[in-house]
């Protein structure tokens, strides 16, 4: 029986109803702000643009690597070693020593590779010339793009 | 306001008279068994948050062998919130299938198949076909240990059919061995074959619900007496419950994905020996734990491929059921169709038990 | 016409070239001795198919004389004037291939860097002083690298291949009959089979791994002398030999005439090293010489405390970070940095042989650092899940938020229905 009701009711029920509509319009905008937000941030690509399973960018240029010098760099969860040797010539390898897995180095003043856990020592092919070493490291192969050193599994 | 200036603007364009008619005469009837009408909606808010963000998943992840696992690695470690769409995309699968279970066997028990829905329930029962494919194809695409593993047993479980089975198997898997071969089959299967499909069938679904309304159950209907029914406007009355609880799914899947994020697990590895404990998605499992009973010979027959042929029987009566059971055609309560249904829910839930809590055979 | 008698001149030449390997299979030798019955006079025959020599186009005549041109011709192969030798005796045997393979400028055409002093070698053996003792039982040339067979020491069906040569001198040293009369032990082939040399060398395929003629010789074979252990063992593990070496070991080995490296490694079979070496248990190498609970036993404890304090914490890194990596967390970097502290391990490891504690206190202590850091950002990956939550929570309200206003909505639209 609207309208028999008394008027000041009936602007308490309108004033409720707007209070809810303001409630639901309110916090449905909110909900679809925070729907719409992390949709967005995903669809931001990340930093490193794809997965680092199959080839990795150096964190170095090209110009910054000496003649007659190595590098350790992260392949996967595992390290690589560049080598520019004193030629000019840029060689990758896994830098994981076939022994017992220890982390090889390039010896400047010897100009080979060196695993200082046991004495093992490669030359610049990879090879295992003295030491405990059991076999050749693992070559990766190198990739130059512009000023960028991009190395792949080989 | 606005949202009226655009209505006038639209209406000025196009004829909205007949849809606006459409939604301010529906009504849903109202009785004890209201509640079932629920679920069908929120089977389809689920499938939408699914096409949502498999749309999104899509975009990072790579279908192949040697990068499935990475590309899911990624999404979930570098791409931000990449961990909430993948654990959504994950939970939400697995509540879409529940939901559509519910949904199913209330249609069932309510007998709302019957007589003139006959086509409702069998696009119901062809989507939820498509449903449990898309579940069995989706599992395998993340490539890790258990994925690989309930792809080959279930693969081998398609190839004990009798003629075809290898045939199958070998179109499932893509060759002879679930490989990177099969992952890249299953993407296809999973983002444009199932979605054509699913979008076809649930399209022609949706118009039937709505030509012809909501079914009220046969008990209900002739406990009024022809008398009609209370009825409850569709909009907005119907439709702000159906928001509710749409909100509520929506808030139980972000808990979900938070205190129980879907775990990667290990990359999946063919040549190493299968783990224990290997059990398919939850709701093949009945299937599974039965295949696990049956003993390997009955008389000249293996005891698979009898169990395989069993339930591609026992699918083949469900998708019949309109046309099998004649008394609820006539609108009568026909007892014997319903003590079948709830003897098959309490096969599925007795034999899914089994399978979580029964010490492993074999 | 001069043309004509040069085309016939090289077609003719070309015949005798092309007969050459067929020439072979024309050895009045081999011929004749693949039909004779007996089997200790056919078998060489068919044996020489595969010998090195054969294929270079040194058949039997090189060893025995005679004449491999006679064919069908017994006497005449076999005769005197053509310098048969018949079998050659077993003690002359060394000089007999010496006479090729001594012989610096005959060797040189066919192989220029080829050695030629193996007879030389043999001489200064324990089996070649016996043989010139007159002892017919020792090893000669063919024990080793079988005879009429013969074949080179890369390919691998050679019996003096790296993994064939333990079972080609155990084939005597491994018999107890057969030595008996040396009464020297001859369970080293069972011994080696069980060390990680032996298991390197096959399993692992390292052909480099040592087999008996790595550490004994091979023309030379001797034992080696409790002086010369440590040098033939550094020749591989040079950083070990060079700590030992400034150890306090080396020289109370020395003074008490023990060989380092077997005196805690044994010889024959050598295991993998491990933690459970250090300290005075029963059975660890310290205690053979030291008192339980001296000093230095004390001080061993100490050193093995530190190592697997070390190997400890990196296995439960390593534990950690898998969980937090099967929970979908990157831990590319904190496991790349993990690798630093298992070279510390294997340093420590290594430097045990200088029983200097500070050497291997720096080493283990700068592995525990990075081992710590690693499991910390293992945990902190962990708890990065966990940390989801919260964010979570924020939206859990907002969503309820939506709800309540949804209820409000409900209860509203219900009423105006009543009301109309």
């Amino acid at each position: 029986m609207p309208e028999q009701q008394p008027e000041p009711q009936d602007e308490q029920v309108d004033h409720g109803r707007r209070t809810v509509n303001w409630l639901l319009g309110s916090s449905l905008g909110i909900l679809f702000v925070s729907i719409v937000y992390p949709i967005l941030k995903y669809l931001v690509p990340p930093k490193l643009a794809e997965p680092t399973t199959f080839s990795v960018t150096l964190p170095w240029k090209l110009a910054e690597l000496k003649a007659n010098s190595g590098r350790i760099f992260r392949f996967r969860s595992l390290p690589g070693i560049l080598v520019k040797t004193s030629a000019g010539e840029l060689r990758a390898f896994s830098a994981v020593c076939t022994h017992l897995q220890c982390t090889v180095q390039y010896r400047e003043e010897r100009q080979d590779i060196w695993c200082a856990c046991h004495n093992g020592v490669y030359d610049l092919n990879g090879k295992n010339i003295s030491g405990p070493p059991p076999r050749p490291l693992e070559p990766l192969k190198l990739n130059v793009r512009g000023d960028q050193i991009i190395v792949m599994k080989g | 306001m606005t949202g009226v200036r655009i209505t006038a603007w639209l209406e000025e364009r196009i004829d909205l008279w007949p849809l606006r008619h459409f939604i301010g005469k529906k009504v849903i009837p109202v009785h004890r068994h209201t509640v079932w009408y629920y679920f069908g909606g929120m089977t389809l808010f689920l499938f939408a948050i699914q096409v949502a963000t498999g749309i999104l998943l899509t975009l990072y992840y790579r279908p192949s062998g040697e990068e499935a696992y990475e590309s899911v690695q990624f999404i979930m470690t570098d791409v931000q919130f990449g961990w909430l769409v993948r654990s959504i995309h994950s939970w939400s699968a697995n509540l879409m299938v529940l939901m559509l279970m519910i949904h199913m066997f209330s249609v069932y028990l309510t007998q709302a198949y019957r007589k003139p829905r006959e086509l409702t329930w069998v696009t119901g029962m062809l989507l939820f076909g498509i449903v449990l494919f898309f579940g069995f194809s989706g599992y395998l695409l993340p490539w890790n240990v258990l994925s690989y593993f309930a792809t080959k047993v279930g693969t081998e479980i398609a190839g004990q059919f009798p003629l075809v089975g290898h045939t199958l198997m070998r179109l499932l898997r893509g060759g002879d061995e679930v490989t990177g071969a099969t992952v890249s089959r299953f993407y296809g299967i999973h983002i444009a074959i199932l979605p054509a499909l699913m979008t076809a069938i649930l399209t022609l679904h949706l118009f039937l619900v709505q030509k012809q309304g909501m079914s009220v159950p046969p008990a209900i209907e002739q406990a009024h007496r022809g008398q009609p029914l209370k009825t409850m406007p569709f909009f907005p009355n119907f439709l702000l419950r159906d928001l509710f609880g749409w909100f509520v799914t929506l808030g139980l899947l972000a808990a979900l994905a938070a205190l129980s994020p879907w775990e990667l697990g290990q990359k999946a590895d063919p040549f190493a020996p299968a783990p224990a404990g290997i059990r398919p998605e939850w709701y093949f499992v009945f299937m599974f734990q039965s295949l696990k009973y049956i003993p390997a010979k009955i008389g000249p027959f293996e005891g698979e491929v009898l169990g395989v042929l069993g339930f591609s029987l026992g699918g083949l009566l469900l998708l019949l059921i309109p046309f099998l059971d004649k008394k609820s055609a006539v609108g009568e309560p026909s007892p014997l169709f319903r003590s079948i249904g709830i003897g098959i829910i309490a096969y599925i839930v007795i034999f899914t038990l089994l399978g979580y809590l029964a010490p492993s055979v074999k | 016409m001069l043309r004509v008698i040069c085309f016939i001149l090289l077609a003719i030449a070309a015949v005798v070239v092309i007969r050459v390997p067929f020439a072979a299979a024309e050895d009045a030798c081999i011929d004749c001795h693949k039909s004779l019955r007996e089997e200790r006079l056919n078998r060489p025959a068919f044996k020489i198919k595969n010998d090195y020599h054969l294929a270079r186009g040194l058949g039997c005549h090189s060893c025995h004389g005679g004449d491999q041109t006679a064919l069908d011709n017994k006497a005449q192969a076999h005769s005197p004037a053509k310098g048969f030798l018949g079998k050659p005796k077993r003690h002359a045997i060394p000089e007999a291939c010496g006479r090729c393979h001594s012989d610096p400028s005959y060797m040189r055409q066919f192989n220029p860097s080829i050695r030629t002093d193996q007879v030389k070698e043999y001489y200064t053996s324990v089996h070649g002083k016996r043989l010139r003792d007159g002892d017919q039982k020792v090893a000669v040339c063919i024990s080793c690298h079988d005879v009429h067979a013969i074949r080179a020491v890369k390919d691998q069906m050679a019996w003096t291949y790296p993994t064939n040569v333990a079972e080609t001198c155990g084939g005597c040293h491994g018999n107890a009959e057969y030595m008996k009369p040396y009464k020297i032990p001859t369970d080293q082939l069972e011994k080696y089979k069980q060390s990680v040399h032996y298991e390197t060398l096959t399993k692992r395929a390292d052909l480099a791994s040592p087999t008996c003629s790595s550490c004994h010789g091979s023309h030379g074979a001797a034992p080696p002398g409790v002086d010369s252990v440590a040098n033939v063992c550094s020749h591989c593990h040079v950083a070990t030999a060079e700590l030992f070496a400034k150890s306090p070991h080396s020289s109370a080995f020395a003074d008490l005439g023990m060989p380092a490296c077997v005196t805690c490694h044994s010889n024959h079979d050598i295991a993998p090293p491990s933690e459970a070496m250090l300290g005075g248990g029963e059975g660890t190498p310290c205690a053979t010489c030291h008192e339980a609970s001296s000093a230095p036993l004390k001080k061993a404890a100490e050193l093995r405390t530190m190592i697997e304090g070390l190997a400890g914490r990196i296995d439960q890194a390593t534990a950690t970070l898998t969980r937090a990596e099967h929970a979908g967390m990157e831990i590319g970097a904190p496991k790349f940095e993990l690798i630093a502290a298992n070279e510390s391990l294997i340093k420590a490891r290594a430097a045990v042989h200088s029983l200097d504690v500070e050497q291997i206190k720096t080493a283990t202590d700068s592995g525990l650092d990075v081992a710590q850091k690693s499991l910390e950002s293992g945990q902190g990956l962990l708890s990065e899940v966990q940390f989801r939550r919260k964010g979570l929570a924020a939206s859990m309200l907002i969503i309820i938020a939506v709800l309540v206003g949804l209820f409000l909505k409900i209860r509203e639209v219900d009423r105006r229905k009543r009301l109309d």
